[in-house]
């Protein structure tokens, strides 16, 4: 077994989203209510939590599991506590990233996003569809998202993850 | 499409901005403050020139309804991401506060279901159809101005009703479409869109109804394959709800694009001329 981190905690409480991951008292609505637990039982609300709270930061950070969340927010809307499990959720990933282990998915969305401005390229033959149908062109991205990916840092992050799996 | 045709009947002027680009939320769960400053950027396009932001999916409704009520509570640190960006030769002055709004929710609050009512020209009466919420249409709740009850909702069945369909009641209708996993893990996104699938083909469901485009693409786009998958047939036309409101309100079957719907939508059109 891996090393226990206990200041895990702090640590997500400290990413945007994390700030009330100790306020959950294990009722579990949150696993009763997640649709992706019902269909694959490695994603689990409540374990997760627990996890995060006995500090295995290596084992959560490094799963698979984590990629699971469909951001659905059942959990965050029926949790008593305020735990907000959705966001905790990307705090978790957040910090994933910023210690190497982003999924290879979001690394090829960025990539797409860094070049299109968008995640699903607009061209000629759309733009000539489109206007076919009398809807206006798409223009080509300005090249923003694209300064702002590399402003905020994550494309340097992105540049010292590992790719995972190779 | 459909939205653009619709919006024209009640005097709606979209005002398309050329450097609108992704609202962030594919970012959220890998760097927060890429998120922020994506939609930020976007929300400022739109303050710049007097606009509000009017959505058409749900889910860069939710990012761009977060990220503006943030940048309203703080307003330092929205001022802070404006010198950043003008630093980057990206240069927008802040304006009064915006608001976003997802089209149907247009529709549903600042145009009204009376209002509506009044320009329907055919009653879609002998239509039995879905209502898919889908999930950011609604939640968080706390993002939005005026939340519905997220686990009780009322305003799609509403808008489906003044068609004079029938907005049916079923047991999966508050349930996820699974797209949010999609490029993560395909056969567990498709085994969720499944699940209200095998239920309303199973019923005496024509249509669905929903109003995320992400979510068309779970239910509409990708149900050949999650029928070979499980081996089911469910044959469900998928509609966007302006689709739907349209064809009441008497527009062409054309202008209101049910011939690029992936979902044959050729029967349901047959059972509405009867």
């Amino acid at each position: 077994m891996s090393e226990l981190s206990p200041k895990f905690k702090y640590e997500i409480a400290q990413e945007p989203g994390g700030e009330n991951i100790k306020s959950c008292f294990a009722c579990g609505i949150c696993t009763a209510s997640c649709p992706i637990r019902e269909i694959d039982s490695q994603y689990n609300p409540r374990k997760i939590i627990r996890m995060v709270l006995l500090g295995m930061k290596e084992r959560v950070l490094k799963s698979p599991f984590i990629w699971l969340c469909s951001n659905c927010y059942a959990c965050t809307e029926r949790c008593p506590q305020g735990v907000r499990f959705t966001e905790v959720m990307n705090a978790i990933k957040n910090l994933a990233v910023k210690e190497g282990h982003i999924h290879p998915a979001f690394r090829q969305q960025i990539n797409i996003l860094e070049h299109v401005g968008r995640l699903y390229e607009i061209d000629d033959f759309d733009n000539n569809k489109r206007a076919a149908f009398g809807l206006p062109k798409v223009e080509k991205t300005q090249g923003h998202t694209k300064k702002i990916i590399d402003m905020t840092g994550l494309a340097q992050i992105i540049e010292s993850n590992e790719v995972r799996g190779q | 499409m459909a939205a653009r045709a619709v919006a024209k009947i009640f005097d709606i002027e979209f005002i398309d901005l050329d450097d609108f680009e992704c609202c962030g939320f594919p970012i959220k769960s890998v760097h927060y403050g890429t998120f922020l400053v994506m939609g930020a950027r976007n929300v400022l396009a739109a303050e710049e020139r007097g606009l509000d932001i009017c959505t058409l999916c749900s889910a860069c409704t939710s990012s761009l309804t977060e990220v503006n009520k943030h940048l309203i509570e703080n307003f330092d640190e929205k001022t802070r991401i404006v010198a950043t960006l003008r630093k980057q030769g990206i240069d927008y002055r802040m304006s009064r506060n915006i608001n976003i709004k997802h089209f149907t929710k247009i529709l549903y609050e600042d145009i009204g279901t009376g209002e509506i009512e009044k320009l329907i020209k055919k009653r879609l009466s002998n239509l039995n159809v879905a209502p898919h919420y889908g999930c950011h249409y609604l939640k968080p709740t706390d993002i939005y101005n005026n939340p519905e009850d997220p686990e009780n909702p009322q305003s799609l069945d509403e808008l489906i009703s003044i068609t004079g369909a029938n907005s049916i009641y079923y047991n999966e209708k508050m349930r996820c479409c699974g797209a949010g996993v999609l490029a993560i893990n395909e056969d567990l996104a498709y085994s969720i869109a499944r699940v209200k699938l095998k239920e309303l083909s199973e019923n005496s469901t024509d249509v669905m109804v929903l109003m995320c485009p992400f979510c068309s693409v779970m239910f509409d786009d990708n149900q050949k394959k999650i029928e070979q998958k499980f081996q089911e047939t469910y044959n469900l036309p998928v509609l966007y709800y302006p689709q739907l409101l349209g064809l009441a309100l008497g527009i062409d079957e054309k202008s209101l694009g049910l011939r690029m719907n992936r979902v044959s939508t050729r029967a349901l059109l047959e059972k509405i001329k009867k």
